[in-house]
């Protein structure tokens, strides 16, 4: 099979402020058409600052090609598979962006009366029905703008439950398996962390929650499949003891993208959970942001949502700000629209049985990967995995390789590293999730450089440790960037 | 390599006491976990810290290590060459990269801390 | 591939999930659309919203020009699927592009080190004040009322369960400017951070020089909040901020309803390591070759889990792009130009009504007109295909008869003109 990669042109660049020369512009603003005014009169001479020192000064022709050329050191789902674990890195389709960017919708101002804003509404009630109805919940907000965001408003909405039932509670259990942003969340909405030890198969240890889940914990939280793509079988137990008890579920949607159409979150005990639209519904990741992180509730928590929230007034939407039990807002107006917006064309583009079929080629893409995969690589957890495929380095590590060497010299081969070193419960963990989007041949091509690389680290592992190798930088000085950090331009 | 008058804690510390007066760092099998050395935390002269407490912390690139007091006391000086060249960590542990002295509020509780001995045999087991 | 999977079928491949748990009916979603059916469905959406008014809205969100060449760069799929840069040998476009960012937020503010940006304004302030306090190791908040209602209300959400106390100070009726003598009095010991807005809710140029004094004698950080950025195009930055929280929606972000925007935290080189956020540090390759990376990720959440700075795992930096392009083609002289644009503009407007309080103002102020309710000449304003201001007494009860009114360089002079007759 011929490689993906080969050298190609990469420009040198240099930063903004070392191409600007004094006096160069890229914009042209219109005459004004009302009488120009002095500054320091109208500001007072002490609020008007000098020019801004340093600033670009660069003509148009040249800040084209300065990102331009940037943009070409960029790996991108464009190019290829991201093999990352946990992320999902899917296809961004192009008719997301078109629609988001129709003027109508990109320019309403969030403060435009509500009579000239019921296009916008009404995308964000259908989008909010839609995912509802995918994870079987009653109600859902559109607010929080991250996964993150919205794990952070999930604990807060269970906190003001267990408040109004008269104790709010001291902790939330967290698997040892858990993404870093769980316990980050939880402390915020001010509770205790207490983490729950994964029992064998990886999974959650039913007879050590029977122990530890009592009068102080006021939820779990939970990713399902978790982060070694593993169904949690025994979460209808793990929810029961959780209700019996007085304590709620929450669930950390990451790993939807492996029950869409096959089970639903509402129907095996979850209480709420925060969706990643920028996984699952495919809105792109941008080099790091934006991202949506709607939170879907049952209906006990419905009246703790963030305000406002969209009613139905006659023919109408209307944003309803009366609701006393509301935890207040989690960010200033209704939420990452553009991101929503995108998350409903992908939704409206598959419809239900488009989702499904994500789901189950998902699953398909990730056993294929773990079945070929499995004569090379270590897997420390032996159950059925479904949409992601958790490996460990130990017979790499035995020449000298770590799952980080590894996946440096993967890049050589023309693939984004899988995720490496989580969860942390896999030591030296190669996270490995290839997503529906990625057909047999670039499957293939994936294993092909994964047993080409395995091969490598026993024949000539010198070339694995000093990888990348083909890339326009090779590795960075991550311990002089943090210990004498320079973090701007002088 | 792990010198006879120093006490060791399973947290991986280091004391070596002077009358009343402790000097405490991280040792070299920390140093050797944490990998290059970027960044430490230390409390500022005066804080007073139980047995156990929590001091302050090491950075690698990649990990948090907390550090925590060998013995109870209060702190007296802290090595403030460290935060200019924290990889002092990694080539001296033991001496040069020492973190803080204390004054010791309760001194008899060295006695429960590892000797050399008992700390190698230790960090032996642990892998 | 169902071979080597040892499987019939795909659907062997949930065999081994609880019957229980599985969903038995189709999911009650309509079958997929065409492309065009899709286009059709939100061109309709957008029709509903009446595009092509005026606007005369600001307060918090603003109606700028969006140069072309930030989406032409912005669209480019090596910009927008790429994945955060922690590979940095292959994100080097990200990672150069979000340190020139970080480079201009500091050239704009005058701080030392700015981040590589938060969810919003309103969010960054949050954390901003978290910040402060664990900087100063002060749990209590004093933020004056003339800081952006929404934004008040994110604090509080952020900080009631974290042993953080949060209180208001208010604003000098005439002049529309925090009440310095109310600071004062509620001023003590046990305040981490003080929170002013310039330029205000109000559009008023506030008395920060007055905040930080008081604050900074008392042992308090000071957090200056900004929502307009094309403010500091002509406005010194705020002297004595210790914390700087803002929005750039201004820097070619549409509106878009409401977000996706972008914040941003800039700060004293002191404060670096509590600071939120994803930072970008300059290095070298093993070539010698100058390098960016993501850099103090031992912050960060994925590292220290619940001991984090915050649990924030992005960064716009999609968004944070736009601006970057847009402070790049605007330029040193573009971004002065444009806020003497859009000063002019609110200026005129202005000189069209009567502003409410007497203070100093950049492009956007608050009037009223005795006689006529705020919601009256907004209808009689829709009819011309006029957007009004923001009528104030949803979050002033004090201000129900007045409105918050913006003019930028995008306001026309018939439009504004249009305004004045309304207001007559």
């Amino acid at each position: 099979m011929t490689p993906k990669v080969r050298a190609h042109l990469s420009q040198n660049e240099p930063l903004l402020f070392e191409r600007s020369s004094p006096g160069k512009i890229a914009y042209q603003l219109p005459q004004l058409d009302v009488p120009a005014v002095d500054a320091k009169q109208v500001l007072g001479s002490e609020n008007v600052r000098e020019e801004i020192e340093g600033f670009p000064e660069v003509s148009e022709v040249e800040a084209i090609r300065h990102f331009t050329r940037l943009s070409t050191w960029n790996y991108a789902i464009d190019h290829g598979m991201y093999p990352l674990g946990s992320c999902t890195m899917k296809y961004n389709p192009r008719i997301n962006e078109a629609v988001a960017q129709i003027e109508g919708l990109a320019w309403a101002h969030p403060y435009r009366p509500e009579s000239l804003a019921q296009g916008s509404m009404e995308v964000m009630a259908r989008l909010e029905a839609a995912l509802a109805e995918i994870t079987g919940m009653d109600a859902v907000t559109l607010q929080p703008s991250a996964g993150a965001h919205g794990e952070l408003t999930g604990i807060l909405l269970i906190r003001a439950l267990l408040e109004k039932r008269g104790n709010p509670r001291k902790k939330i259990l967290i698997p040892d398996s858990a993404h870093g942003t769980n316990p980050a969340s939880a402390v915020i909405a001010g509770y205790a962390v207490e983490h729950v030890p994964s029992n064998a198969e990886g999974g959650l240890d039913v007879g050590v929650l029977e122990r530890i889940v009592d009068a102080d914990v006021a939820a779990l939280m939970v990713t399902n499949p978790n982060t070694l793509g593993v169904f949690e079988n025994e979460i209808l137990r793990v929810a029961e003891i959780l209700h019996a008890r007085g304590a709620l579920l929450y669930m950390d949607g990451a790993n939807m993208n492996a029950l869409m159409g096959i089970a639903r979150p509402g129907d095996f005990g979850v209480d709420a959970l925060h969706l990643n639209l920028h996984k699952t519904f495919s809105t792109p990741h941008g080099g790091g942001g934006p991202g949506a992180g709607p939170v879907a509730v049952k209906k006990e928590l419905e009246p703790y949502l963030p305000v406002p929230r969209l009613k139905r007034s006659g023919k109408k939407w209307a944003w309803d700000y009366k609701r006393p039990r509301s935890i207040g807002r989690v960010r200033a107006f209704y939420g990452n629209f553009g991101v929503l917006v995108r998350a409903l064309a992908y939704i409206l583009a598959h419809g239900g049985p488009g989702l499904r079929n994500v789901t189950v080629d998902a699953v398909l893409n990730a056993n294929y990967l773990r079945k070929k995969l499995e004569p090379y690589f270590d897997l420390p957890y032996k159950a059925p995995n479904m949409h992601e495929v958790v490996f460990s380095d130990e017979r790499q590590a035995k020449h000298g390789v770590r799952t980080g060497d590894f996946a440096k010299r993967l890049i050589d081969y023309g693939f984004h590293p899988y995720t490496v070193s989580f969860p942390l419960i896999v030591h030296g963990a190669m996270m490995i999730e290839p997503t529906e989007t990625e057909g047999k041949r670039e499957l293939d091509h994936f294993i092909e450089a994964m047993i080409a690389v395995a091969q490598e680290v026993e024949t000539d592992p010198q070339t694995v440790l000093s990888a990348p190798h083909g890339t326009r930088t090779s590795r960075v000085d991550e311990v002089t960037a943090a210990r004498k950090p320079v973090l701007r331009w002088k | 390599m792990y010198p006879e008058n120093f006490r060791y804690t399973k947290e991986h510390e280091w004391v070596r006491v002077d009358g009343d007066i402790g000097t405490i760092g991280i040792t070299d099998h920390a140093q050797n976990e944490l990998g290059d050395i970027v960044y430490i935390d230390l409390p500022k002269p005066g804080a007073k810290f139980s047995q156990g407490g929590t001091l302050g912390s090491v950075e690698s690139v990649k990990a948090v290590s907390d550090i925590y007091a060998p013995v109870s006391g209060e702190v007296l000086e802290i090595n403030t060459a460290l935060a200019d060249s924290p990889e002092r960590v990694n080539a001296d542990p033991h001496g040069e990269a020492w973190f803080l002295k204390i004054r010791l509020s309760a001194p008899g509780e060295i006695e429960k801390l590892m000797s050399a001995a008992d700390y190698q045999a230790y960090i032996g087991a642990e892998k | 591939m169902l071979d080597a999977c040892g499987v019939q079928s795909a659907e062997d491949l949930f065999a081994h999930l609880p019957d229980a748990v599985r969903l038995k009916r189709p999911l009650d979603l309509p079958p997929g659309m065409s492309e065009y059916e899709i286009v059709q469905y939100f061109r309709d959406r957008a029709t509903q919203n009446a595009p092509r008014y005026a606007s005369f809205l600001g307060a918090g969100a603003y109606w700028h020009y969006r140069p072309v060449l930030v989406d032409t760069v912005v669209s480019r799929g090596e910009f927008l699927t790429s994945y955060t840069p922690y590979q940095a040998e292959i994100s080097q476009g990200t990672l150069t592009a979000i340190f020139e960012f970080q480079t201009m937020i500091c050239q704009l503010t005058g701080m030392d080190v700015a981040n590589a940006s938060m969810y919003d304004g309103s969010t960054a302030m949050a954390e901003a004040a978290m910040m402060a306090v664990r900087a100063t190791g002060k749990g209590r908040v004093l933020v004056a009322r003339s800081v952006h209602p929404e934004y008040r209300e994110v604090l509080r959400t952020y900080t009631r369960h974290q042993g953080m106390a949060v209180e208001e100070f208010g604003y000098v009726g005439d002049a529309g400017v925090l009440d310095a003598e109310d600071l004062e009095r509620k001023m003590d010991p046990l305040t981490g951070a003080v929170i002013v807005q310039s330029p205000n809710f109000f559009g008023i140029i506030d008395r920060v020089k007055e905040a930080a004094e008081i604050a900074h004698r008392a042992g308090a950080l000071l957090v200056v909040v900004f929502t307009e950025a094309v403010s500091l195009g002509i406005l010194e930055p705020p002297q004595g901020a210790d914390i700087m929280a803002g929005e750039l929606q201004s820097f070619a972000i549409v509106p878009s309803y409401g977000g996706p925007f972008a914040g941003v935290i800039a700060t004293r080189e002191k404060f670096v390591r509590q600071m939120p956020g994803r930072l970008v540090g300059q290095t070298t390759d093993t070539r010698g070759n100058r390098a960016y990376c993501l850099t103090l990720a031992t912050r960060e959440q994925h590292i220290r889990r619940e001991k984090a700075t915050s649990n924030i795992c992005t960064n716009q930096a999609l968004i944070a792009l736009m601006a970057t392009v847009f402070m790049t083609v605007y330029g040193k002289r573009g971004l002065r130009e444009l806020a003497e644009q859009n000063l002019a503009k609110a200026h005129y407007l202005a000189s069209r009504l009567k502003p409410r309080f007497c203070g100093k103002f950049f492009n956007e102020f608050v009037a009223h007109s005795p006689g006529k309710t705020p919601e009256a000449i907004n209808q009689a304003l829709l009819k011309r295909k006029i957007a009004g201001g923001v009528a104030l007494g949803r979050f002033y009860p004090e201000l129900a008869d007045s409105m918050l009114l913006c003019a930028t360089e995008m306001s026309r002079r018939p439009d504004m003109d249009a305004v004045g007759e309304a207001f007559a």
